[in-house]
């Protein structure tokens, strides 16, 4: 177990073009559970290999514990790592797969053993270590992979989405298990995946990566709650935050010629509006604006209504017990209203005391 | 080939709703077509060697005068001993056994020492960053179109200033470095996930151990193939071993049969049924190497996985 430090690190493939990753800062303690999420091609893999070391760092440093590692050999970081093919030894046995690494390290033969056991009982295999990889099923597979993690026993577990290659249903019950084994053993653990909902349910703080860059870093709910862009809005929770533009005259927020909320505290100027799907009010007593509903998604446990206001789209979520008509009356919950930048995207926050001087 | 056609039919069939007594009966006479066919193909593979193994059992006069035979005769034990046993040449040193022998080592050397080398050479062009690697490779691979005969003088010349004339080292070692082999290795390190390698990286395994304990027991089932095809070509060379060995105790099978039609001077009659019996000898040890070494290639090949 140990802190990993990622300071001013960036990654290049080529001089000339924009760089994979640029100039990334992250403190992760020790034993924390980090996850890297971003849309596919965000450099969240070219990160966690810099990490690794399988990747060389352009520029910055990495450093596990006090050790600054640059220039150390994967071997000899002290990490695993978990990928997402899994990429076990097809001709090793389980037993041996898990063992490969100890044995490579001369670890005595009989520790080697202790430890594949361990591993294996920890993980439901023992039934299997005498199975090639061919002859298990993939959510066996990934224990696999995982066990050759765990028999390591490494400052840092480095994930890059392990889970992506299983079937819907495994996936939550793997996600599950994870997050649990990582609670047990106390490992320092960074985790790769572009499924927003795997990286809310395992982080203990989520990074939120644009084209090589840091949007936001910061616990689930924060950033659920307080986007830091309308990229990370857009991007984390399900269905995604509707997000509108809006224009403020200093007193209020209209969408169109539809005013949707006060514009207290805003200055005037075109505005993005956003509000995730169940912070909008339904049928309100006062304020309401009209939306032509466009489709319906049923949930089962609700609805998922997409309409559009003025032209826009946006997407609220009710009760399946709601009579559903071509227009619904709607309101926005003032307090959960989210505003951003117009053109910058960042996020911003009236100052309501301001506003007034 | 049956397979296909018998469902093709079953998905007509089904389209027209029922199997008609018409659709059944043009089954069974495509299929008496098909197994016609195939038989065809059978005996005409295998009609000359039927006929090269009766007629090796029959003595050299009965061939000679009445040409090659179409049923057993009665001089099978004779024939072999004397082939496998009794030496042909001058010397005497090159018995049938002997050029077993020789054969065995020029095929096992000749495709040990192709898979050997073209398998490291492989590994060098497709995981290490050597400059050129890629020109390395066309450069290598465009000497297939150079086959040995071509070039068989220079080698020669070379072999004979190294003094390595009358060895097995000078019959082998020239011949070993392969681009049909290096050209197979790469393909198939191509085709292996790039995450193999990095998860060996942090396991701890170099580039000797990674080749050693991962990708050669991967690559099992080319090395099969690559054998197969290997040990066929060397074991059937005839011009090189003229060339290169002059010593009988040299003489492979494939030298042997001409060896013994050779010898026809003044009333001898050539021993046309031992020449027959070699050639069938000399076609055994092929066959077991298809026949065991395909087992493992088609397992290899049915149990895929990388
Ligand atoms: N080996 C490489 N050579 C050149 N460019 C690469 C390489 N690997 C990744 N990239 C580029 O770097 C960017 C980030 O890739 P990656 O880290 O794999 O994204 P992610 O894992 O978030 O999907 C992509 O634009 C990709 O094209
Ligand atoms: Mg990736």
């Amino acid at each position: 177990m140990a802190s990993v430090t990622i300071d001013h690190v960036t990654k290049e493939y080529s001089t000339s073009g924009r760089p994979a990753v640029s100039d990334v800062s992250l403190a992760i303690a020790e034993g924390e559970f980090i996850v890297l999420v971003g849309p596919s091609g965000c450099g969240k893999s070219t990160l966690l290999r810099m990490v690794a070391g399988l990747e060389k760092i352009t520029d910055g440093e990495v450093r596990i514990g006090d050790r600054r590692v640059n220039e150390v050999d994967p071997a000899d970081r002290d990490i695993a790592m978990v990928f997402q093919n899994y990429a076990l030894y097809p001709h090793m046995t389980v037993r041996k797969n898990m063992g490969y690494g100890l044995k490579n390290r001369r670890l005595p033969k009989a520790e080697i053993e202790k430890r594949v056991a361990e591993a294996a009982s920890i993980l439901q295999l023992d039934e299997y270590l005498d199975r090639r990889p061919r002859e298990l099923s993939g959510g066996q597979r990934q224990r696999v992979a995982m066990g050759r993690a765990i028999v390591r026993e490494p400052a840092c577990f480095l994930f890059d989405e392990p889970l992506s290659n299983l079937d819907a249903k495994l996936r939550v019950e793997m996600r599950g298990e994870i997050k649990q084994l990582q609670r047990r053993l106390g490992t320092t653990s960074i985790y790769v995946t572009h499924d927003q909902l795997e990286a809310m349910t395992l982080a203990d703080r989520l990074v939120v990566l644009n084209k090589g860059e840091v949007e936001q870093i910061g616990a689930p709910l924060d950033v659920y709650r307080s986007p830091a862009s309308t990229f990370v809005a857009s991007f984390i929770g399900s269905p995604a935050m509707s997000l509108l533009n809006a224009a403020s005259d200093g007193s209020a927020l209209r969408i169109g010629d539809v005013v949707v909320a006060s514009g207290a505290g805003l200055a005037a100027g075109p505005v993005t509006l956003g509000v995730r799907a169940e912070d909008f009010i339904l049928a309100p007593t006062s304020g309401g604006f009209a939306m032509q509903v466009s489709y319906v998604e049923e949930l089962g446990a609700g609805r998922l209504v997409h309409g559009a206001v003025q032209g826009q789209m946006l997407t609220l979520s009710i009760s399946a017990d709601h009579p559903m008509t071509d227009e619904l009356i709607i309101a926005i919950d003032p307090a959960r209203l989210h505003l951003f930048d117009a053109s910058s995207g960042k996020r911003i926050t009236p100052r309501r005391e301001t506003a007034e001087a | 080939m049956m397979e296909t056609t018998s469902s093709n039919l079953e998905v007509e069939a089904r389209a027209g709703g029922r199997r008609t007594p018409l659709l059944s009966q043009r089954r069974f006479w495509r299929s008496v077509g098909d197994h016609t066919v195939l038989w065809l193909g059978v005996l005409f593979m295998l009609a000359p060697v039927l006929l090269a193994f009766l007629t090796s059992t029959h003595d050299a006069v009965t061939i000679h005068r009445d040409g090659l035979q179409f049923l057993p005769g009665d001089h099978f034990g004779e024939t072999y001993e004397a082939v496998l046993f009794g030496a042909t040449g001058f010397t005497g040193k090159a018995t049938g056994l002997v050029m077993t022998f020789n054969s065995m080592v020029l095929g096992i050397g000749f495709a040990v020492g192709k898979i050997v080398i073209s398998m490291m050479a492989a590994y060098a062009i497709v995981y290490f960053r050597i400059p050129f690697a890629t020109l390395a490779f066309w450069v290598i691979f465009t000497t297939l179109l150079l086959p040995l005969e071509v070039r068989i003088l220079p080698s020669y010349e070379i072999v004979q200033k190294m003094g390595l004339l009358n060895s097995y080292t000078g019959l082998i070692l020239p011949l070993i470095a392969s681009a049909t082999g290096t050209f197979f290795f790469r393909q198939f390190f191509k085709s292996v996930p790039d995450e193999l390698l990095e998860a060996a990286r942090i396991d701890g395994a170099g580039p000797f151990k990674f080749f050693v304990d991962i990708l050669v027991p991967m690559s099992k089932t080319m090395i099969a193939a690559i054998f197969i095809i290997m040990f066929v070509f060397g074991w059937n060379q005839y011009l090189w071993p003229t060339l290169i060995t002059t010593d009988e105790g040299y003489y492979t099978l494939v030298r042997g049969i001409k060896q013994i039609i050779q010898v026809w001077v003044g009333a001898n009659i050539p021993e046309y049924g031992q020449a027959m019996a070699l050639a069938i000898l000399a076609m055994l040890p092929p066959i077991l190497v298809v026949v065991v070494f395909q087992r493992w290639f088609i397992k290899g090949l049915t149990e895929s996985d990388k």
